[in-house]
């Protein structure tokens, strides 16, 4: 490996070291050398939004970040959103409302409205279409994705009034 | 492919100045990685800015904003400061692309890929935007509309970055706007942009400045059209030479997006609409 550039980082909560070429994306370097196969390679060039992730908070597709900028970074998968053996809401709603079928843009998909309901808790329809209009789905189209983030929304805030 | 954290603007100029091979300044990355997996660019050396202290805030200044050259789009649009001063320019940088790439756009990458449809572009050079430069003798500011020079052409020299992109203060009687045309709802290139700023006293046109994105090879500013506001309350025929003064400015290309005669036609339009948004934005009653 030519250029290799070790890079320390969090990754869901763990820090996570490894070696990649600069020119390598974060997309390739999560999925080969962390192994987290959850982060889908749709296009590559920022149009589809399957990999998408978080990067210190902010969502964004990996692979327009290159490995070498995730140093000192926070990063969350897909993989990150299910606790202690529980599917996340949105992950189990999307199975509830079949607002999936292939799965490669279900992940991106889920961190996108993960993303969009950590700001705004209770998103209309269009909002929900905007926030999500990274991500491309070819095989449900978009109303069951749209209404299990609705419902999703709506549970979780059911859960965080519980919580008060 | 090396690649560097500088920790100051001078020390990229520096880094980008003595590079013999080819280099690039990665800032939000949305368009530098795209090239590089298209293999349209074969760096040797990448110089990223991000880690530079401050380059990712917005500062408040008595002049009035300072956005670094890391901020963006998403900081941007979060920013109720600049919303306020500067709407027009927050909803430009705002139509750029999906969340995803408004995580990490920035406005100095939309004006340095010197894209003609560059949706920022427009907005930032009505709102009378300067792009703050730093290169590694010297700093200079230049407007923004003398920084693009072409399709994909900019004035920066070798070793030249933008630090930052300073926006004047901006007060209750000023009102700016930027609307463009594409034929989804989402996700496309303009077919025709425009933004346009302008001041009132006493319910009157005092000062306007108006320019066009994707009709011509740059974004232009249209003089006779920030003439044909100056002095009316935005009657109807001050729209109307408005609108003809803005499609007489056009020089656009034919592509799959929309045809000569239609980017001709709908930048008067949609100039006539912005300037009603903007009309409003600086207290005005139509």
């Amino acid at each position: 490996m030519s250029n290799a550039t070790l890079v320390s980082t969090t990754v869901n909560g763990d820090p996570v070291q490894f070696a990649c070429p600069t020119d390598e994306s974060l997309m390739t370097a999560l999925r080969n050398r962390v192994g987290l196969t959850g982060v889908k390679e749709g296009c590559g060039t920022g149009d589809c939004g399957a990999c998408s992730i978080t990067l210190d908070g902010n969502l964004v597709c990996s692979c327009l970040v290159l490995g070498v900028e995730a140093e000192g970074r926070d990063v969350t998968t897909v993989e990150g959103l299910s606790q202690d053996g529980e599917l996340h809401i949105l992950q189990q709603k999307f199975i509830d409302h079949a607002a999936l079928q292939c799965g490669i843009c279900t992940p991106g998909f889920l961190i996108a409205a993960k993303a969009l309901l950590d700001r705004n808790a209770n998103p209309d329809e269009t909002e929900i279409r905007y926030a999500l209009a990274g991500n491309l789905c070819r095989c449900t189209g978009y109303d069951k994705i749209v209404h299990a983030v609705q419902d999703a929304a709506k549970e979780m805030r059911k859960s965080s009034k519980r919580k008060k | 492919m090396r690649y560097a954290t500088p920790a100051s603007a001078k020390e990229a100029a520096g880094l980008l100045s003595k590079e013999k091979g080819a280099a690039f300044l990665l800032a939000g990355g949305t368009d530098l990685l795209v090239k590089l997996k298209m293999g349209m660019v074969e760096p040797d050396l990448v110089v990223d800015i991000k880690r530079i202290p401050k380059i990712d805030q917005i500062q408040t200044t008595a002049k009035g904003f300072t956005i670094g050259a890391a901020v963006s789009g998403a900081a941007i649009g979060e920013h109720k400061g600049l919303k306020a001063a500067w709407p027009g320019v927050v909803e430009a940088a705002n139509l750029i692309g999906s969340d995803q790439i408004q995580g990490r756009a920035t406005l100095a990458g939309n004006l340095c890929n010197a894209s003609p449809a560059a949706d920022s572009v427009p907005a930032l050079i009505a709102a009378g935007a300067k792009a703050v430069i730093v290169g590694p003798l010297k700093k200079r500011t230049v407007p923004v509309e003398k920084v693009v020079q072409g399709p994909g052409k900019t004035c920066l020299a070798k070793g030249e970055v933008i630090e930052a992109i300073a926006l004047p203060k901006s007060d209750a009687r000023t009102g700016d706007a930027y609307m463009r045309f594409i034929p989804r709802t989402e996700m496309d290139i303009a077919v025709v942009g425009v933004a346009i700023s302008l001041k009132l006293e006493r319910g009157v046109v005092k000062s306007a400045k108006v320019a066009l994105g994707a009709v011509a090879p740059t974004a232009v500013v249209v003089p006779a059209a920030a003439r044909a506001l100056v002095g009316s309350k935005l009657d109807d025929k001050a729209l109307e030479k408005l609108a003809i003064a803005c499609s007489a400015a056009c020089n656009p290309i034919d592509d799959k997006r929309g045809t000569v005669e239609y980017r001709t036609r709908v930048a008067g339009v949609l100039a006539k609409r912005a300037a009603k948004v903007a009309f409003q934005r600086a207290g005005g009653a139509l």
